[in-house]
């Protein structure tokens, strides 16, 4: 299991213990997971498509019952026996989910007249979050005149109204173009700091779940290969899945013999004794250096502006990739030489077959 | 080019004679003094009101039969609708054809089994209920199918989904969310079995007593032993009747359409 960088000065809001999920055919979708989300606190569930992460937040939102034996606790009140209308959290749809039948502030208020609230009540509550979700230009309007980055927000805000305990987010942003996601990403995540609310969000893309996420789970088939926030996962990944999907890191291939990898292109020194494990590089931290361990042959050369993507062959078992930061570089077919410092090669156990 | 156009037009002009002007000759007729010496005989309302007070109980008989009908296939046909959308799979398609066969039997021999099962229950075959059933099992289809399509246009689960997530339980879900989303469809169901109650002759005409004609049966009874005029006029107010109903059908399909697409 991941390692757990609770924050201490919170308390455990949501504790998860034993959340599995089989299918009647025998499909498992989930292996026992355990998770604990601190109080206000923004855990992003990451992974691939078909990693369990949706299935794992609709057991949580209650729109799915996991096998038995599984523990939601929020504040220590078991949820798991409610259903999903009584577990008073709000939840964010892929597609919104936006009543048709109503107009934005009946969309909003929905959840507060299920509370039976009275009217002033709902009212000011509606109002007050109109504002914070700046959508008062648009209040009054039917669904079907939205834009869709306001649907965003009046899905967000539907959901946040009526002051759920928990808001859950099934990759909120992925509906849109993708000029949009980035600037909305920003916006979201402004919002949920300011609603100071717990959230669990799913996501695919890893910079979504970096601009949102305090933590975030790395999930791959059905299981959480590691839980951290951002940087720990960047620099200290556990499993070579995590180097791989976070931060996009390349299998070095090649042969470690004590605290040296020796490369097809040349050797380069480790940082510890590393014997039967995988190297990984990023692309970013292999430098050309004219006296370096390394030599390879260029490839492909790709300018991107503030930088230059540079492939080459024979350093390493695939094709290795630099990003090079320079006025010039070199052409491919010429040969160059390239140097990896030990603290940049990440070395991870093989992946663990999943039965 | 041209000749095209001429001829073009010329074939739809007489197609629409062809349907029209029998139409046209027999509302006329119901408005003429005497048929048979044509409309130099003088117009008249006579014939209208003579319908009116020989069949005015099967006018009104005809209006509460079809607004009962209606209640009943709102009733059962919209949760029907709802539970089949809401449960694909072949147990779904199973019962959605079943409920669809009595449109592939014909009405008499729904009639004759109709008859054959309640007809000794002297009460029941004697009261407009007994005609209320045969209606409800030929217009329940129209109803289910209609809604069913618009629910199936829209992404019901998420949008039940999304009610639930903000505390709503099944009931306040299918007032709040299924009912008002399914309503162009309800709408179109409801005109059609309205029209269709009204204008149901098969089976009604086994089932009626003499005391009980609908619309349609007293149509057959005024052609069989009135004068022409009386039945002639008893078709204008069949028109009166059923025209507005079918501009109002066609209003509401149209609306759902646009919610289908």
């Amino acid at each position: 299991m991941g390692q757990r960088t609770r924050p201490e000065d919170n308390a455990v809001t949501l504790t998860l213990r034993n959340i599995a999920k089989t299918y009647p055919g025998g499909n498992r979708a989930l292996f026992p997971i355990d998770l604990d989300v601190a109080e206000g606190e923004i855990v992003s569930l990451l992974g691939p498509s078909g990693c369990g992460k949706t299935t794992l937040l609709r057991i949580i939102a209650g729109l799915e019952t996991a096998d038995s034996g599984a523990e939601i606790r929020f504040k220590g009140e078991n949820m798991a026996a409610l259903p999903v209308e009584r577990r008073q959290v709000g939840m964010v749809f892929q597609s919104y989910a936006l009543f048709p039948n109503m107009s934005v502030r009946g969309n909003i208020g929905y959840g507060l007249k299920m509370q039976g609230l009275p009217r002033a009540q709902i009212d000011a509550r509606v109002d007050e979050v109109i504002s914070l979700c700046r959508l008062e230009p648009c209040a009054g309007r039917a669904i079907s005149a939205l834009s869709g980055g306001q649907r965003q927000r009046v899905a967000l805000a539907r959901a946040f109204a009526p002051r759920p305990r928990l808001l859950l987010l099934d990759e909120p942003l992925s509906a849109l173009d993708a000029v949009l996601r980035g600037a909305l990403s920003d916006e979201l995540a402004a919002l949920l700091r300011a609603f100071g609310i717990t959230a669990i969000f799913v996501t695919h893309d890893q910079d979504e779940a970096m601009a949102l996420a305090d933590r975030l789970a790395v999930m791959s088939q059905g299981r959480v290969a590691q839980i951290g926030t951002p940087e720990a996962l960047y620099r200290s990944p556990e499993t070579s899945l995590v180097a791989r999907f976070f931060g996009n890191a390349l299998p070095l291939g090649g042969r470690i013999e004590g605290a040296m990898l020796h490369l097809p292109g040349g050797s380069l020194p480790l940082a510890a004794p590393a014997m039967g494990k995988l190297a990984f590089v990023r692309a970013e931290d292999v430098k050309l250096a004219p006296d370096g361990p390394v030599t390879a042959r260029v490839k492909a050369v790709t300018f991107l502006g503030t930088h230059y993507r540079i492939a080459f062959t024979g350093a390493a078992a695939d094709e290795l990739f630099c990003l090079h930061q320079g006025t010039s570089a070199p052409r491919p077919g010429e040969t160059a030489r390239l140097t990896i410092s030990p603290q940049s090669i990440l070395t991870l156990n093989p992946e663990k077959s999943v039965a | 080019m041209r000749i095209g156009k001429v001829l073009q037009l010329s074939v739809t002009l007489l197609a629409a004679a062809f349907l029209l002007v029998p139409t046209i000759m027999s509302v006329l007729a119901g408005l003429t003094v005497n048929y048979f010496q044509g409309v130099r005989s003088g117009l008249t309302l006579q014939w209208v009101v003579k319908v009116w007070e020989l069949y005015a109980g099967s006018i009104f008989l005809s209006l509460g039969l079809a607004l009962a009908c209606l209640a009943v296939t709102l009733v059962i046909g919209v949760p029907a609708a709802y539970a089949l959308a809401h449960n694909p799979g072949r147990a779904s398609r199973a019962v959605e054809e079943f409920i669809s066969l009595p449109l592939a039997i014909p009405g008499l021999a729904l009639a004759l089994a109709l008859l054959q099962l309640y007809g000794s229950y002297r009460g029941f075959r004697l009261s407009w209920t007994f005609i209320l059933v045969g209606h409800v099992l030929y217009t329940l289809p129209f109803m289910v199918r209609s809604v069913q399509s618009v629910l199936a246009a829209i992404d019901l689960k998420t949008l039940e989904e999304g009610a639930a997530s903000l505390g709503a339980g099944p009931a306040r879900r299918f007032v709040d969310i299924v009912v008002p989303n399914a309503l162009p469809g309800i709408l179109a169901g409801a005109l059609t079995v309205v029209m269709l109650s009204i204008g149901e002759f098969n089976l009604t005409w086994m089932l009626h007593t003499p005391y009980l004609k609908t619309l349609p049966v007293g149509l057959a009874d005024s052609y069989a032993s009135m004068r022409l005029e009386i039945a002639s006029a008893y078709t204008l107010i069949f028109f009166v009747m059923i025209v507005p109903l079918l501009l109002a059908m066609q209003w509401a399909s149209a609306r759902a359409q646009r919610i289908t697409q």
